[in-house]
């Protein structure tokens, strides 16, 4: 006999919780502290062990596609920062890369390096975030609060750069809108220049740790062949043994003229995978070293010229005629990129971003599809949990490291 | 025994302070608030940055619950999708009274940027709100802000829970 | 007489565009200029009937029959080394041909390039599922499916992925408005209290500039406060006149007020 909902008791369940085969079915989430956002997992199990596992996403689902076919190209960028919501700027970069090769845009050299250099912020802030959290879901409390504390300082030089500490929309579309303010780079290089020493501090506490070790070995096995099927990337595939880092392969930005490494595990498990973002960290401070001298070598300039698509700047747009209404176009009617398709693939904390934009020569773009990494992480569940024990459950979300924003976009 | 005896009444010396029942009651709930961990977007990492090392929002009395049935307040932090408006009801529908609800960032007050066809254009269509919290997303000093005046409003209210739902807008 | 909308394309529209406005075109190379590309096309154009090829932005751009794209797909990730498909999903081109354009965003991880198939379908018409070569389809065609109303043939478990169960309608299709339909209004009071509370809650309130004075619940002036619920005609204003925030700030400028900062 169903329970007849009413308006003050509803009726929520739509699953049979019991079963015939001596396995139950519990319901992880939606609101689940450990499962990093949204997700919803129906978990079925024989004792402690998953034998099947239903990943059901779709609870922050804001329709973010179908607002970037209803705003213009410059409108909808503050919109890409709520997508990963911990590194919101290499989502501004995704988007404004994208159309920058749509409209085919040379971006000047000091932007690039400012946008390298907030990029790699972004990567240090959200691995530590993954850190921070992962190691709190495996039972760490004190390096939450560590990872915290290095956190605040990377938050408080984006902070120092754009005003905001998590949505940042600090690339724009040919550039970036602000030079960096005076003492930033000493600052930068503080935080640098620290940051070493607390990696090492979480590595002393974690990599041997017994505990540590036990509930992440073997933990989660993604095999290579899993990893290419599900079009899993950044740290889930280079965690399989495959090398591939579009830094590396298909280098945007300043990312050629860079020395760094890309590390490579081939445990295929939750602990190559903290390894792996342990050593990203330390290869992203090895970027930012060489961003602080490559900035004192450029000019001015900080936004593309190219008058049809970006706004002349703020000088000009006060004293010349033309400037002024070719902003004032810009503006109310938008940017008209030429007709065409563009995927430009980035590499984002947490594997490959890249916005598919069809552009029918009109301000609102026809068709945008982001292609979120953590959307294909979080399909992989229903393939990596099953044959795990409940307690790994926690510690598999962790590492594939998904946010949810970017998953139901 | 007769020596211990005290007559409460009379010595004025003694740790004695009068008050009512009512500030009493609303002095205990007001400094243990026990927020539901309830992060829906991005502001759910404010409110962990709150919780974490700079901003320790422990010295209020203010700590994270991972069960509905523990926690007092609700911090519907970040966008309400349609599809989990009836999951969010229904915790606030577990949480013991007396409870409270704050509203954390645009999205959770008035739908905020998502003007669309997926996300509760305001939390307080289904649930009963005591503390809109502005901001995209709100900062940490905010949240606490919002939880110095949520402390504020709890001690002005009546503690008897029959007068309270008479007051309250539910 | 009322402008006409058209309904079949209901989102953003330029506001005005030039009656000389010609779109350039992204250019469009040949294949021919780029070796793997020429090997690649080489290699499905043995197997497939290519409708149509060119480089666009450094990709290869395959137009091909929605019939051949599990053999066109094979081919590649056997062949020619395509062992991850990054993203799938369609495109809603119903108001203009009546069709939907599917494309299948292809990389090859040794050489570092990337494929595009694109395919065109009719209305109503269904699409083979690519799942046994790409596991990622089965959510990437679920997600197709739940945007577009694109029936996939033979996956494993086609259903809504990001929409509840018992959504109507297809967001993404262009005929589908931003704000939502009448059911998407009202789905969370619908499924919460039922629909007879609809009245007491109200529609949404979707005007981001709207300013209701009489409304003492959601709004309160500076300078004149009304209690919560009231109506405001019925308050006494003798005690407190109204002042509108613009007078009240003027005048709270107009003042004299000290110089904080010694500087000026």
């Amino acid at each position: 006999m169903q329970q007849q909902p009413n308006k003050l008791r509803p009726f929520f369940e739509n699953l049979n919780f019991e079963r015939d085969d001596n396995t139950m079915v519990i319901n992880f989430g939606p609101q689940h502290p450990s499962a990093h956002g949204q997700l919803r997992l129906v978990l079925e199990l024989d004792g402690e062990q998953v034998v099947k596992a239903y990943p059901d996403i779709g609870y922050l689902h804001r329709g973010i596609e179908k607002m970037a076919e209803n705003m213009i190209y410059n409108e909808f960028l503050p919109t890409t920062d709520r997508m990963d919501y911990i590194a919101s700027t290499s989502n501004n970069y995704a988007f404004a890369l994208s159309v920058e090769r749509l409209i085919g845009l040379e971006v000047p050299r000091r932007a690039q390096v400012i946008r390298t250099m907030l990029l790699e912020l972004n990567r240090i802030i959200s691995h530590l975030f993954f850190l921070a959290t992962h190691a709190l879901d495996v039972g760490a409390m004190s390096i939450f609060l560590y990872a915290f504390r290095e956190r605040e300082f990377a938050m408080d030089l984006m902070e120092d750069y754009c005003g905001a500490r998590l949505t940042h929309s600090a690339v724009r579309i040919g550039g970036v809108p602000l030079d960096i303010p005076d003492g930033w780079l000493n600052q930068l290089s503080d935080f640098i220049q620290r940051l070493p020493e607390q990696i090492k501090l979480y590595e002393d506490l974690l990599t041997e740790n017994r505990i540590w070790k036990m509930r992440l070995e073997d933990i989660g096995i993604v095999t290579p062949e899993q990893a290419l099927e599900w079009g899993c990337t950044g740290v889930m595939l280079r965690g399989s043994g495959i090398a591939y880092d579009v830094r590396k392969e298909e280098p945007y930005e300043l990312y050629d003229e860079l020395d760094f490494d890309i590390p490579i595990s081939d445990r295929c498990d939750s602990y190559g995978r903290y390894r792996l973002y342990m050593e990203e960290m330390k290869q992203s401070v090895k970027i930012l070293r060489q961003l602080i001298d490559m900035y004192s070598k450029t000019d001015s300039q900080i936004m593309a010229h190219s008058p049809r698509y970006i706004s002349a700047p703020k000088e000009e747009i006060m004293t010349q005629n033309y400037a002024l209404m070719q902003h004032f176009v810009l503006v109310t009617q938008g940017m008209r990129p030429p007709k065409g398709t563009v995927y430009a693939p980035t590499e984002s904390p947490k594997g490959e971003l890249g916005f598919w934009i069809r552009s029918e020569g009109e301000p609102y773009a026809y068709r945008l599809k982001a292609r979120a990494p953590s959307f294909f992480h979080t399909g992989i569940l229903q393939d990596i949990l099953p044959g795990t024990y409940i307690a790994d459950v926690v510690t598999i979300i962790g590492s594939t490291n998904i946010v949810f924003g970017e998953v139901d976009r | 025994m007769a020596q211990h005896q005290v007559n409460y009444a009379s010595s004025g010396g003694l740790p004695v302070a009068l008050t009512t029942v009512d500030k009493l009651l609303n002095w205990g709930r007001s400094n243990s608030l026990w927020p539901l961990t309830y992060g829906l977007a991005c502001c759910a990492i404010e409110m962990m940055a709150s919780g974490a090392s700079r901003f320790d929002f422990d010295r209020m009395g203010v700590i994270f619950r991972a069960s509905p049935r523990q926690a007092d307040v609700m911090i519907l932090a970040g966008t309400l999708s349609k599809k989990h408006a009836e999951f969010a009801r229904r915790l606030y529908d577990q949480m013991a009274e007396p409870k409270w609800v704050i509203s954390m960032g645009s999205c959770a007050n008035t739908g905020g940027m998502f003007n669309t066809y997926a996300t509760v254009q305001g939390v307080d269509r289904i649930i009963p709100v005591d503390i809109y919290l502005p901001g995209c997303a709100p900062r940490p000093e905010t949240l606490q802000y919002a939880m110095m005046m949520l402390q504020k409003k709890i001690r002005r209210e009546s503690a008897d829970m029959k007068k309270r739902k008479l007051q309250r807008f539910v | 007489m009322r402008k006409y909308t058209p309904k079949d394309n209901v989102q953003g529209k330029a506001k005005y565009t030039d009656r000389f406005w010609v779109a350039p075109q992204v250019p469009r190379l040949s294949v021919d200029e780029d070796t793997h590309f020429t090997n690649v096309l080489q290699k499905v154009k043995e197997v497939v009937e290519v409708l149509d090829s060119y480089v666009e932005i450094g990709q290869l751009v395959i137009h091909i029959r929605p019939e051949d794209n599990i053999k066109a797909l094979k081919t590649l990730k056997e062949d020619c080394g395509y062992a991850m498909c990054s993203e799938l999903s369609a495109i809603d081109y119903l108001a203009q041909d009546g069709e939907f354009e599917i494309f299948y965003q292809m990389l090859n991880l040794n050489e570092a390039k990337r494929v595009r198939f694109l395919t065109r379908i009719k209305k109503g018409q269904a699409i083979e599922s690519i799942v046994p070569l790409y596991a990622m389809a089965k959510f990437a065609e679920r997600e197709m499916y739940d945007m577009f109303g694109i029936v996939v043939n033979n996956h494993p478990y086609l259903k809504r992925i990001l929409m509840p169960d018992d959504w109507e309608g297809h967001p993404l299709l262009k005929t589908y408005p931003l704000e939502g339909d009448e059911f998407a209004s009202w789905y969370e009071v619908d499924k919460i209290f039922g629909k007879e509370y609809r009245d007491i809650i109200g529609p949404e309130l979707r005007d981001p500039a709207r300013i209701d004075r009489y409304d003492t619940q959601r709004f309160s002036r500076v300078g004149h406060e009304v209690p919560f619920n009231a109506n405001p005609d019925l308050v006494d204003k003798t005690q407190t006149p109204i002042e509108y925030s613009s007078d009240f700030l003027s005048n709270y400028n107009k003042g004299p007020h000290e110089v904080m900062d010694k500087r000026k």
